[in-house]
């Protein structure tokens, strides 16, 4: 291509939640816009492990519950801390959120995507599926205008290249924003999602109708730092670990053995009786937090959703979509305004991170900052999930003749026990207050 | 925690939809792996695609390769894995994601 004039206002390099949302905002605002996606279409590439909360779509959609992809309505969420034949689980049901406007729904992204991604288009985005971006262009200057793709004659121009291209973001990396590999902020994801016909689901899940259940499991991962996760979908159960990545090497445990274990526990075989695997998937998840996350805004380039590690693993929450469409719609919305005000540089794009330290964004990422050194530590993972079952079997185990002990005699002998000791336990209740306040 | 009998991988692996283009997206040196003494790729890769050789070598195939990123990550030696995405329209296609 000779012609250097921008085809376009901005290139989106991605349509997952980020990468649609960003186009989405993009369009709305008057700008042409293509959006690029590397598989055949929309979600293919995606993988999860849970729950889209609503509240971003409000503002993408009204009523938008009535045309989601949703598969159910989350109303039952449940806490489970397994060891190998203890489980204690925090179950918890709201029908409030079984009813508009909803909290959070179980969907399959190959679904969810590809309905977020035709938003965009609806609004005027041009989406190009089946084509990678393989590098970014720059001008003399060595400012960034554009991308080369793997198509002939596929060069794109732009004013500004917004980079949305997951987890692995290459564009990032070969812009030096990155670095080329860091497994202690990645965790990997696997996970089956296991067929069971739809009232087995409602009847042993106590649903009915279009409720869901979302589980998060603490424990239950072979030993290795991570967590599990169950939720129902219309006529599947999807059930997965995420595990970090420099134990899961060191383990020497195969992935799939991990869930195979999992789904053998007491607490979960009960539910699974009779499923048969529909699909086996696995993905990265960035689980940094804040500290980790690289510079956002450059001279014409802005990252977004997983390329930009936004997603939240802070044990009571577990998000990631969410974040992906608020980046997404204020990446998209800054670049709107950096063109209308003729200076697409790192400084005429500032009001991107300016907007997402202001919502929930970057806020929640900076309150919580300390959120995935707590979940991932090795007392929290590997002391306290038998600590905890402990304390409730010597509570609950009845040993008559012998008078009951008191309770706070009993958690500190089950303390010492599982060998956590008394000022450790007041540290950590104190670590754990800090990071949540 | 005593075992359960579990779906083999080849039998998981056969519920995803792979469109495999003619490029290897994903080149591994087999000599550095020879010289590799902890070859975490062999048990992480959750697709199971490093399989140990007798002669102490790797032999990788990427056809059935999630794009996940797990393998380079992991990799011991940097340069070993060359890393790349699938032509566009190629590779896994989740539909359950």
């Amino acid at each position: 291509m000779t012609d250097s004039r921008p085809a376009f206002d901005a290139i989106v390099v991605g349509a997952g939640p980020a990468g649609s949302a960003a186009a989405l905002a993009l369009a709305r605002a008057g700008r042409s816009v293509a959006l690029l996606e590397r598989g055949p279409f929309p979600g293919s590439k995606n993988v999860y492990g849970g729950v889209i909360y609503g509240r971003i779509l409000d503002g993408i959609l009204p009523r938008w519950w009535e045309e989601v992809p949703v598969q159910r309505w989350v109303v039952r969420r449940g806490t489970m801390i397994l060891t190998d034949t203890q489980a204690l689980t925090v179950d918890f049901r709201a029908q409030k959120w079984g009813e508009a406007p909803y909290n959070g729904m179980t969907a399959y992204r190959a679904d969810f995507d590809r309905w977020l991604a035709d938003k965009a288009v609806q609004a005027g985005a041009r989406l190009v599926t089946s084509t990678v971006a393989t590098g970014l262009l720059r001008d003399a200057a060595g400012r960034i205008n554009g991308v080369t793709t793997d198509r002939p004659d596929g060069d794109l121009r732009a004013q500004v290249v917004i980079a949305c291209d997951g987890v692995n973001s290459l564009l990032a990396r070969q812009a030096g924003i990155l670095p080329q590999a860091d497994p202690t902020h990645h965790v990997l994801g696997v996970k089956e999602v296991l067929r069971l016909p739809r009232e087995v689901i409602d009847e042993r899940f106590g649903l009915r109708g279009d409720e869901g259940l979302d589980i998060e499991i603490l424990g239950g991962t072979g030993g290795i730092a991570g967590g599990g996760f169950l939720h129902t979908n219309v006529d599947t159960v999807t059930l997965g670990v995420v595990l970090s990545l420099p134990e899961l090497a060191t383990a020497r445990r195969r992935p799939e053995s991990i869930i195979a274990d999992l789904k053998a526990h007491p607490a979960i075989a009960t539910y699974l009786r009779g499923a048969t695997v529909e699909e086996y998937s696995a993905h990265l998840i960035p689980e940094g937090g804040y500290d980790a996350m690289p510079r956002l805004h450059h001279d014409g380039f802005l990252l977004a959703g997983d390329a930009a590690g936004m997603t939240l693993a802070a044990g009571i929450w577990l998000e990631g979509v969410n974040f992906a469409i608020g980046a997404g719609l204020a990446a998209g919305q800054a670049t709107a305004r950096a063109i209308v005000a003729g200076d697409t540089s790192a400084r005429g794009l500032a009001s991107y991170r300016e907007d997402l330290e202001r919502t929930f964004v970057l806020a929640d990422h900076k309150r919580l900052r300390l959120a995935p050194g707590l979940v991932l530590s090795h007392r929290l993972q590997r002391l306290y999930p038998s600590l905890i079952n402990d304390f409730m079997e010597a509570v609950f185990t009845v040993d008559n003749p012998a008078p009951k002990p008191g309770l706070a005699r009993l958690l500190l002998a089950v303390a010492k026990r599982n060998g956590v000791r008394f000022h450790e336990l007041i540290a950590d209740a104190l670590r754990a207050v800090r990071v949540y306040r | 925690m005593s075992r359960h009998p579990q779906v083999p991988l080849d039998e998981l692996m056969g519920t995803v939809d792979f469109r495999v283009g003619e490029r290897a997206h994903i080149v591994v040196d087999t000599a550095a792996c020879r010289e590799c003494s902890v070859q975490s790729c062999v048990t992480a890769c959750p697709a199971g695609l490093f399989i140990p050789t007798a002669d102490g070598g790797i032999l990788f195939n990427y056809e059935q390769c999630f794009e996940c990123g797990t393998c380079y990550m992991v990799c011991n030696t940097a340069g070993t894995i060359t890393w790349t995405y699938p032509d566009g329209g190629y590779g896994v296609v989740f539909h359950r994601g």
